[in-house]
């Protein structure tokens, strides 16, 4: 266990310009549930630059090898390293041509290793990541956060997806759920981001990984309903200046 | 040129509790299941307990990334031991381990706050309980976690320790018996649980005695 060190404090003003201070360009949510042949998991195609919507067609989820595949909000730039990282991964293992490939509880584990690892630089991937897949008949979905906290579960959530679509999760998630159902329960903690989270665009894609691989969907949108009596006579009850 | 300031924080407590009680010959050690962050649940069905050795199982709470850089360090100085000794380590060895281990992080400190337990060299139950950064004592059980501070004190009374300042030495072991043990571990873990809102969803028990290691589930309160 090697440590280097300290020549000028950990949070020096000098051009320290290799350590990530804040995000700049954002995606927010992925949410992922296990269903009867696999798992689905659902992103939207928004990448944000602070409060701007700036990027409107940014895929946030990829298949990585065979069996797995990734879901990342946090910077988009540590997730295109991250994916960089996995691609040097997935070559190694494929040059063994050993008719063995990593499964998603190893490229779970490996992300698990690179994000505490830079933590422990203070130097993180600003990313909450989402990893799934199934392995001769075995499904695997687990999640790391950027300072390497990590668990696996049948339904996972990243940032404000953990506060509006965990609950309902909780509450409608069961074993062997369809892929209709699925995608329903997927669509409907979707849409509840969709009119809550300030970030969040109505331009979705929603992947499927089973034994037999990766799919991932065309972009499309969500129906929503703004039609409600009282957005137009909103301060109807209760006037005043806001 | 104004300094930066951090605006992450390198650690994050993710909750929890942990039980251990020695015994004449057995050593039940206990941790609820719930895996937090601030006030979120991430998963209800998170293991906080590890089996070291044959003869010790660690409990831990504290910031689950640390937790689990320690288990897995700890885990390959063990493999390392056997291929050197062609034995398993005993407690009182993993236990002497684990402190070096905790000190050698210092000062970037391993935010994971550890019970240890199992059967030393005689035969009979020992606890271990340290701070983050490698102090350790044994005793005759302990808690550590959200949850210790409701705990410790019921322990305290039902246990009736004594003090480790009497001379001659007394044992701190307890007279209860396994069941017993195990009883007072559940009735602890469902008061914690009314209290404290990192501690709840599961119980897991295990058990270490001469015939080797038991696990047992318990439910308690999710909310």
């Amino acid at each position: 266990m090697e440590q280097k060190p300290f020549s000028r404090g950990l949070l020096s003003s000098e051009a320290d310009s290799q350590r990530t201070l804040y995000p700049y360009v954002t995606g927010t949510s992925v949410v992922a549930l296990k269903y009867k042949d696999g798992i689905l998991m659902a992103a939207d195609m928004g990448g944000s630059y602070g409060s701007t919507l700036r990027y409107k067609t940014v895929e946030r989820m990829k298949s990585i090898g065979k069996h797995s595949l990734l879901g990342a909000s946090g910077e988009l730039s540590d997730f295109q390293e991250i994916l960089r990282y996995l691609d040097e991964l997935i070559l190694y293992d494929n040059m063994w041509d050993d008719g063995n490939s990593l499964g998603p509880k190893e490229v779970h584990s490996y992300l698990t290793r690179v994000m505490y690892n830079r933590r422990n630089k203070f130097n993180p991937l600003w990313n909450s990541l989402v990893l799934g897949g199934v392995k001769n008949g075995q499904k695997y979905l687990g999640m790391v956060s950027m300072i390497g906290v990590n668990f696996e579960d049948d339904h996972v959530a990243t940032g404000f997806g953990n506060h509006l679509a965990r609950p309902i999760l909780r509450e409608e998630w069961h074993e062997n759920l369809s892929f209709e159902d699925g995608v329903k329960l997927l669509e409907k903690c979707m849409r509840v981001l969709l009119y809550r989270d300030r970030s969040a665009v109505n331009k979705l894609q929603i992947a499927k990984i089973t034994d037999e691989g990766v799919t991932v969907s065309q972009p499309y949108s969500l129906k929503t309903f703004w039609g409600f009596s009282a957005f137009s006579n909103p301060t109807a009850g209760a006037e005043g200046s806001w | 040129m104004t300094k930066h300031q951090a605006n992450w924080s390198p650690y994050d407590n993710n909750g929890g509790s942990c039980v251990a009680i020695a015994g004449a010959d057995y050593c039940v050690i206990a941790a609820d299941t719930r895996m937090s962050t601030g006030y979120n649940i991430l998963t209800r069905d998170y293991s906080k307990i590890t089996k070291l050795a044959d003869k010790c199982v660690m409990a831990s709470s504290g910031f689950q990334a640390d937790v689990k850089a320690l288990q897995k360090l700890l885990a390959a100085r063990h493999l390392i031991y056997q291929h050197q000794h062609n034995k398993q380590m005993g407690c009182p060895a993993m236990a002497q381990l684990l402190s070096n281990t905790l000190y050698y992080k210092r000062f970037f400190p391993y935010y994971s706050f550890n019970v240890l337990g199992g059967l030393d060299n005689e035969g009979k139950g020992c606890v271990y309980t340290y701070d983050a950064v490698g102090s350790y004592e044994r005793v005759g059980y302990s808690s550590q976690g959200s949850g210790s501070t409701l705990i410790i004190p019921f322990l305290d009374n039902q246990l009736k320790s004594p003090s480790p300042l009497l001379l001659p030495v007394q044992d701190a072991i307890t007279p209860l018996s396994e069941s017993e043990a195990v009883d007072l571990v559940k009735t602890v873990f469902a008061s914690a649980t009314e209290r404290d809102i990192y501690t709840g969803d599961k119980l897991e028990i295990v058990v270490l005695n001469a015939e080797g290691i038991q696990r047992e589930f318990m439910d308690l309160r999710k909310d």
